[in-house]
């Protein structure tokens, strides 16, 4: 490392924040470009779980706010591949590594939305752990990424409650309804404990070390179980795992995640991978004459 | 072509960088801005503006040190606590003040 990087690398971990012009060594616009694209395609590959249900969603309610969630994880995606672009990579590269699968996703969205309770279960927990991460991301180091996460968070708030209040409606149901959502977290738990990843130290942890993260990736999962299994208890589920416990000071324990699942389903083997990248090639060669149009009548 | 986006979040506040959105003119751009940043009422208007008309100015010269005309200018701590032992050591008055 030079004195130059030396010095960015001082100020970014000083707290300091670094705009679209800025000068930056290359590791760190490399990493930037590679988080935040896998971060775009995510949100983008994360509205198909939820799609697939808004046809079958129980009520014209839960079907607008499927709509309109589905519709803010778009616009996301559009906000953060715009970020990437500024950085170098144009969105029609990020679109095509991401069909070909070249670039990567979150693990949560390679697997089957079965029934109902696993859709209000993503919108709960899947949400909850992921605005754990993106509220982490408010303090980037790099402003741009921060200053969209604002508006991304502020919106993921309201996504949590449309999970929580769909889960509730169902354990204040019928034994059917309860099983329903009992089972989905029976499916969602061991994906969840994955979705943080690895306990890399965070010092280890290059993304933490250029302070595009701001915590570790076990901080975030410690955070997840004590915000979110005491709400889990509270309605009477049962968490999957005999060894989740609370120790007297204060962290949690719990059984080590399938490590080997999580790399498998992200390196493109997950149950629905080849279906929903299949579906996202076709939909983007369907769709390639309003781009066309878009851009011949701006001409 | 990029137009960046400005956000005023209350009457009366000052418009913040919010983020950009790219658009082949201004018609699809106020569009973009206006579905990336205000359909859910959470902004009271939006500056939309092309990237090439935002002229930035981040050097600032202060090569006379003009502190004078800055609250930097002013640090009364010494000075003060100077002022106040001199005070206690004359209880009859101001009559022996100091420069």
């Amino acid at each position: 490392m030079d004195a130059r990087e030396q010095e960015f690398l001082e100020y970014v971990q000083g707290g300091g924040q670094v705009e679209t012009d800025d000068w930056m060594p290359d590791e760190y616009r490399a990493r930037l470009i590679k988080f935040i694209e896998m971060h775009g395609n995510s949100e983008l590959m994360g509205v198909l779980p939820e799609r697939e249900w808004i046809l079958r969603a129980p009520t014209l309610q839960r079907k607008l706010a499927l709509t309109a969630k589905v519709q803010d994880e778009v616009g996301h995606s559009q906000l953060i591949y715009r970020v990437v672009e500024d950085l170098g990579k144009p969105r029609e590269q990020c679109l095509d590594d991401l069909i070909s699968g070249k670039s990567k996703f979150h693990n949560v969205f390679h697997y089957p939305t079965k029934t109902w309770g696993d859709v209000g279960l993503i919108a709960w927990l899947v949400d909850a752990a992921a605005i754990i991460s993106q509220k982490a991301l408010l303090k980037c180091s790099y402003a741009p990424y921060a200053r969209i996460m604002k508006k991304i968070c502020w919106e993921e708030s309201f996504h949590i409650l449309h999970g929580r209040d769909v889960i509730l409606t169902m354990m204040l149901g019928t034994d059917q309804q309860r099983e329903l959502v009992q089972e989905a977290l029976d499916r969602w738990w061991g994906p969840l404990m994955q979705f943080h990843g690895n306990p890399i130290a965070r010092d280890e942890d290059p993304m933490y070390v250029w302070r595009i993260k701001s915590q570790g990736n076990e901080e975030a999962r410690q955070q997840f179980l004590d915000g979110y299994v005491p709400q889990i208890w509270e309605l009477g589920l049962t968490v999957p795992d005999p060894t989740l416990r609370k120790r007297d000071d204060g962290a949690w324990e719990y059984t080590e995640p399938d490590w080997d699942e999580l790399k498998h389903v992200v390196t493109g083997h997950g149950p629905k991978t080849a279906e929903r990248l299949e579906l996202r090639r076709t939909t983007r060669e369907e769709n390639a004459w309003v781009r066309r149009a878009v851009l011949a009548e701006a001409a | 072509m990029i137009y960046e986006v400005f956000r005023q979040e209350r009457k009366g506040q000052a418009f913040a960088h919010a983020g950009s959105v790219e658009a082949p003119n201004e018609e699809f751009a106020e569009a973009y801005a206006r579905e990336q940043y205000g359909r859910r009422g959470e902004s009271t208007a939006l500056w939309v503006v092309p990237r090439q008309a935002v002229h930035e100015i981040d050097d600032f010269a202060d090569e006379l040190q003009k502190n004078y005309h800055r609250v930097d200018g002013y640090p009364l701590k010494e000075k003060l606590g100077r002022a106040r032992e001199l005070a206690a050591k004359s209880p009859g008055g101001l009559s022996a003040g100091a420069g």
